[in-house]
């Protein structure tokens, strides 16, 4: 067993693993109480699974431990509450820009990191900054809307 | 009546003593029971009022239904339904779904009958009760009684001119859950003692696992391989260790070649043996009106197998301690999952409770039902509770398929360009009683049901146009390569698409614009207003000859239509569509989308649109991409890569009109949008090309097939 210490959600965090190549993710989720990060292809494709790392959208299922560590990671619970969201999550509440929800957070994340990197954005640069997260409801329509809505353009 | 009964607080402390005791903090119960007691006492006899409704002592109420919300908005819908009956504000009515020891058994959440059955049989519950409390006396509430009363299906119902939550656009509870990572689903579920589980499924489909090298996964912590004859699995305390575990535990199975191959697979099922024929409809005699016709035509239409594709893999929790078993599932019916796993695993029916949770979206029979069985397994194996979530090549390779579909059309056309005759034939899988088998019981050896359906999909076939003789015939054939199930709108998508991609034949030939030449086959006010409706919005331009558009930079644009009353019974859907296409790849773009849509009286025009936008985009992506493909051994398609879906940058803009009838009865509409996408698209692509794409899916590759064939 080893000990990995980052900073999770503004504060110090530790979690060992007897792997260093586990993934982020599976240490976030049992390690940590993180279940706002969820499993959907292990393999880098589908977005589920994003966290930002140091501020930066990522994928926790590509991302071991050891990769992580020192980081400054935030997860979809790090960002705000039901009772009080951030800017984008209360962007998705308005515009109903949920399905079954399990990509949500990923879409959630991504957007956080584009909007970061581009505040006021194109209708086309959210659909290309998006590309690589899927949905599989087709929510996409709301989707970006709710980004578009974050990003205080009119929708 | 005028007093809400929230004021009749004596009255109100009649209400179930039994379920008082939960709490409800947000999100139903059956998110939060934790245990095996499959006795709680509470009843759940469909008949009874006190199944579906428990009054509290604060004036709050709790809505029990077997039905289940797979992201549909379900969850606020039935709320609706029984706060308008009960006089209440829709944020004093709780819900608890799908948990077996306390939820009545309303069916499956199937073929859009979430609220009408399940909505409508609370609605009736909910009257019910509130008749009732005009007749009660404190006398008779004393002590805290139940209900003790039957559904009265004559209660009066509120008259729709008087609705206040009914027909509101109230936002989804759980939305805020999920936009901030705080709902919990089925994958997120653990409870002390929980190990995880991971299944080793064959590299050739029905092969026999002939050894297993133990030795192969020593150096990982705390696993251990389970072997039930073909059955093979790992279980550990981490998760991690479960996937590396199997990945790595070295295994030998048996070779073969069980299947057909994906390829040319129409050709396949076109031959394969007929258990039998029915004949679905026979309207006058088609043969002798299409001798007699002016003009005939004919075409075939292909449909292949695709997957649920549930983003999230499939995943449950088992607990088979102390001769119970519970099961954390989020199957689409979980009391058939119970009846089966009782079955399955000769537990006594008493014992067994299934407790639905969120899951990643299924549209029908995915994995669930099979992880469910693979984690009870493990769970009976190990003595613990045991979480089983399947990886992505699991999901993609191994989840039960719509199954493929193949149609013949034939029409004659009288001198006037009037439809004379129509013929249909299709090839669908035969049905079969009982369940369907689940992998990891046939694996152990174990005996189950081997049943086989796939949904209602002989529906939709003969048009919904005037039409002097119509004869509808399916062949149900005995083997279908691929495990078939229940997946969205099933059969009909591709029979619309059918009958709207021949349609629109039709009309070129009469030499009518193709909105024209619906209208005119149509009589019912509904079905006008719908086309009129999606025309208006969309700025139809009539076209009595269509033809081939300008090519511009070489792009062509085209426009088609759509238009079905789904399961020719309910819903009415009509469509229009623009599409780009570049003649040099094939690619076809969307790029916007009108839609009305009538589905009698609409509970939550909000999520009712979500429905709607997210039927239009699921089904463009079922047309546009997806294909599950397979050679002679197992399915090849198993990553995103392979079997890829629609992605954001493809995402057409949508408009969506709801015509809302609050005086009519209600039809589901979690399935309706979805049939006239891909017969919109095929005569958009026609319409810019002049080529017609009667095979799904709408790849590059067979649009520029198509375009340069023609």
């Amino acid at each position: 067993m080893a000990t990995y210490k980052f900073q999770l959600n503004g504060r110090p965090a530790t979690a060992e693993s007897w792997d260093p190549a586990q993934p982020l993710l599976y240490v976030l989720r049992n390690e940590l109480g993180q279940h706002g990060p969820k499993f959907g292809c292990g393999m880098g494709q589908c977005g589920a699974c994003t966290v930002l790392i140091d501020g930066k959208a990522t994928r926790s299922c590509l991302t071991t431990v050891r990769q992580a560590a020192g980081k400054n990671i935030t997860t979809i619970e790090g960002l705000g509450t039901p009772e009080k969201p951030d800017t984008i999550q209360a962007a998705f509440i308005a515009e109903q820009a949920s399905q079954c929800g399990y990509c949500t957070n990923g879409m959630v994340m991504t957007a956080k990191s584009l909007l970061t990197q581009n505040p006021k954005p194109t209708l086309e640069q959210v659909k290309q900054g998006m590309a690589g997260n899927l949905c599989r409801c087709g929510t996409h329509t709301r989707i970006l809307r709710a980004v578009m809505r974050a990003s205080g353009a009119a929708v | 009546m005028t007093t809400p009964i929230v004021s009749r607080r004596d009255l109100l402390k009649s209400g179930a003593a039994v379920v008082v005791g939960f709490t409800f903090a947000g999100r139903g119960a059956a998110q939060m029971a934790v245990g095996s007691d499959a006795t709680l006492g509470k009843p759940t006899g469909i008949n009874d009022v006190d199944s579906f409704l428990a009054v509290h002592a604060d004036g709050s109420v709790t809505v029990y239904t077997g039905k289940v919300d797979l992201g549909t908005g379900l969850r606020v819908a039935i709320r609706q339904m029984a706060a308008e009956e009960l006089e209440l504000p829709v944020e004093r009515v709780n819900l608890v779904e799908g948990d077996t020891a306390l939820t009545p058994d309303q069916g499956s959440t199937g073929g859009s009958t979430g609220l009408t059955q399940g909505g409508v049989q609370v609605r009736r519950a909910a009257a019910t009760a509130r008749e009732a409390f005009r007749k009660m006396t404190p006398a008779d509430l004393a002590g805290g009684k139940h209900f003790n009363m039957k559904v009265d299906p004559n209660a009066p119902l509120k008259d729709p001119k008087t609705y206040k939550v009914v027909s509101q656009p109230v936002l989804r509870p759980e939305v805020p859950l999920k936009a901030t990572g705080r709902n919990v689903y089925v994958q997120d579920f653990t409870m002390p003692g929980m190990m995880h589980g991971r299944v080793i499924h064959p590299p050739v489909i029905g092969a026999k696992l002939m050894s297993v090298d133990e030795a192969s996964i020593r150096s990982i912590p705390d696993v251990r391989a389970v072997r039930i004859e073909s059955f093979l699995a790992v279980v550990a305390k981490d998760e991690w260790a479960a996937i590396r575990a199997a990945r790595e535990l070295k295994a030998t199975w048996s070779e073969g070649q069980a299947l057909p191959g994906s390829t040319g697979l129409g050709g396949y099922v076109r031959n394969a043996a007929v258990d039998k024929d029915e004949t679905v409809i026979n309207r006058g005699n088609t043969a002798s009106a299409m001798t007699g016709a002016a003009k005939t035509f004919a075409a075939s239409y292909y449909w292949p197998n695709q997957s649920h594709a549930s983003l999230g893999p499939s995943c449950a929790v088992a607990d088979m301690r102390e001769g119970g078993l519970t099961v954390w599932s989020s199957a689409q019916a979980p009391h058939n999952l119970r009846a089966n796993m009782a079955k399955v695993f000769a537990v006594p029916l008493a014992k067994v409770r299934v407790v639905y949770m969120d899951g990643a979206g299924c549209y029908g029979g995915n994995g669930n039902d099979d992880v469910a069985a693979d984690a009870v397994l493990l769970s009976r194996a190990v003595n613990a509770p045991v979480r089983v979530q399947w990886m992505r090549q699991d999901e993609l390779g191994w989840d039960p398929k719509g199954p493929q579909q193949l149609i013949d059309l034939r029409a004659g056309l009288d001198a006037q360009g009037n439809i004379a005759a129509w013929e249909a034939e299709m090839w669908v899988p035969m049905n079969k009683p009982g369940s369907r088998p689940l992998l990891s019981i046939d694996a152990a050896g174990m005996a189950q049901d081997h049943g086989q359906g796939a949904g209602l999909m002989t529906q939709n076939a003969d048009p919904p146009y005037a039409a002097g003789n119509v004869r509808v015939v399916a062949h149900h054939i005995k083997d279908t390569p691929l495990r078939p199930s229940n997946l969205r709108a099933p059969g009909k998508i591709a029979n619309v698409f059918a009958v709207e991609a021949f349609t629109d034949e039709l009309a070129l030939a009469a030499g009518v614009d193709p909105v024209e030449y619906r209208l005119r086959g149509l009589k019912d006010p509904r079905a006008i207003e719908v086309i009129k409706r999606t025309a208006d919005m969309f700025n139809w331009k009539p076209r009595p000859a269509s033809a081939p558009r300008p090519v511009q930079g070489g792009m062509q644009i085209g426009y088609g239509f759509a238009y079905a009353r789904y399961k020719q019974a309910e819903n009415y859907v009509a469509m229009a569509m623009e599409v780009a296409v570049d003649r040099a790849t094939g690619k076809v773009s969307v790029r916007r989308v009108a839609c009305a849509h009538d589905c009698g009286l609409i509970v939550n025009p909000d999520a009712l649109r979500n429905q709607v936008e997210g039927l239009i985009v699921q089904t463009l992506s079922r047309t546009l991409h997806e294909e599950v493909k397979f050679d002679r051994a197992r399915v090849t398609s198993v990553d995103w890569n392979t079997y890829p879906i629609l992605r954001f940058p493809d995402a057409p803009a949508i408009e969506v009109a709801l015509i809302n009838r609050p005086e009519l009865p209600l039809y589901g509409a979690g399935e309706a949008a979805a049939v006239t996408v891909p017969g919109a698209l095929a005569n958009a692509i026609f319409d810019a090309t002049g080529a017609r794409v009667r095979t799904a899916p709408f790849t590059p590759e067979r649009v520029k097939t198509a375009i340069v064939g023609d």
